[in-house]
């Protein structure tokens, strides 16, 4: 089922169609940061803590396709125990040309987990910069993994991956600086308040200090979730990021179709002497009649 | 991008063997290839890569062999692969003397690829192994 929903087009759809109604409302949680910060051992850690919870967890683990030859390299189970035999779930997914950290297919193979009984739905990003925050509209709780040295206050202030975390871990905690990185955190996080851009139901997302190799702060991770998933619950949060969450599903859709009728419009098109301007007025005119 | 089938390969080194060179080498080649490769790395057992093959609706598998255990190991896969009535080849890369070919292919092993291998050749014994 999950190889036809990356496959994509009408049986994906269809699949959809089914899985819909059969959600239940997993918790969804992303974990993202930049390549080599500690994801995929940090989700290893979490799945093997929420299986000794007696929880089902699902993980997507998402990794990059290559713009040239469409191929991927897969390596995130490599940072993860097996798991199966526990009752986990882990799927690597390549993004196959999408950007934005994450790959077109993962809403609806969330939902199939999801519908399959899968509580909760972990989804790791691929190693993202600044920009790529898909996954803020995939996620009932965003984790965002850093590291010690990762950059200074001025990094921290700048707009992006920073503003959409519910839950921040400095992982390889072991190492110098990591103190630094959360008094630099810590400020950011106050400047929000100052500039009246903070949560205004209050939450604060906490710094969790974690050394994935070893473990530590795992648990504690989880439990950030679970405290921000209350939170959520309490202010009718939930509701409100899963209206955010349809709206983001159907306008990425929605963009995936647009696309494909640009690309069919633009496939065969030569200079006539016109502007690009003028070209691309006319064909808007047309395909948005 | 379109909605064609893209080949997934599960890669890994099953048992006790730290010689992982070739088999990262492997993973490019195929990677550039345009299939979607699942690296499992090292230490990895026939349960392991059992579920790994499951979960990710592998294609094909590729274990990489430099310990001289392959006469022990491929059958062990192929025995696993059958238990859990899965149907996918089996491709044997690494060290594999000349006269254990014949009984790895007897045993069920799709392709051996050893040390000389083209590129080419990778990319043809897994699309031939997926096809057949």
């Amino acid at each position: 089922m999950l190889t036809l929903i990356e496959r994509g087009g009408e049986i994906a759809d269809e699949i959809t169609e089914l899985t819909h109604p059969a959600a239940k409302g997993a918790h969804v949680v992303g974990i993202t940061g930049a390549p080599g910060a500690g994801k995929s051992t940090l989700t290893g850690r979490l799945i093997r803590h929420l299986l000794t919870l007696g929880l089902r967890p699902a993980v997507l683990a998402v990794d990059p396709s290559s713009p040239l030859t469409g191929g991927a390299i897969l390596g995130d189970r490599v940072r993860m125990d097996d798991v199966a035999s526990d009752g986990g779930f882990i799927r690597s997914v390549a993004t196959r040309g999408h950007a934005g950290g994450l790959a077109l297919s993962v809403p609806g193979s969330v939902r199939a987990f999801d519908a399959c009984g899968f509580d909760p739905v972990l989804i790791e990003t691929v190693g993202v910069g600044q920009v790529e925050v898909d996954i803020a509209g995939a996620a009932d709780t965003t984790v965002v993994v850093v590291n010690p040295g990762w950059g200074d206050a001025v990094q921290a202030n700048k707009a992006g991956l920073l503003e959409v975390a519910d839950v921040f871990v400095i992982n390889k905690a072991d190492r110098d600086g990591t103190n630094d990185t959360r008094r630099d955190l810590e400020l950011m996080l106050d400047l929000s308040h100052v500039s009246g851009h903070e949560d205004t139901s209050g939450y604060r997302p906490p710094i969790i200090l974690t050394t994935a190799t070893d473990g530590h702060g795992v648990e504690a991770v989880w439990d950030a979730v679970i405290a921000h998933r209350a939170h959520l619950e309490s202010t009718n949060g939930l509701e409100r990021r899963r209206a955010n969450r349809f709206r983001h599903e159907v306008r990425i859709r929605l963009g995936t179709r647009v696309e494909t009728s640009i690309a069919a419009v633009t496939a065969d098109l030569e200079p006539d002497g016109r502007s690009p301007a003028a070209v691309a007025i006319e064909l808007a005119t047309r395909l948005l009649a | 991008m379109s909605n064609a089938p893209v080949t997934r390969v599960v890669l890994a080194k099953l048992g006790l063997d730290g010689h992982d060179r070739g088999i990262k080498v492997v993973a490019r080649i195929l990677r550039d290839a345009g299939m979607e490769v699942i690296y499992l790395g090292l230490r990895q057992t026939t349960a392991s890569i059992v579920a790994a093959a499951e979960e990710e609706d592998a294609d094909a598998i590729g274990l990489s062999m430099h310990n001289a255990g392959h006469l022990a190991l491929a059958p062990a896969m192929i025995a696993a692969l059958a238990e859990a009535d899965l149907a996918i080849p089996l491709i044997i890369g690494g060290i594999v003397p000349e006269q254990d070919v014949a009984v790895l292919e007897e045993a069920g092993v799709a392709a051996i690829l050893g040390p000389g291998a083209a590129a080419e050749e990778v990319v043809a014994a897994v699309r031939g192994a997926v096809s057949a």
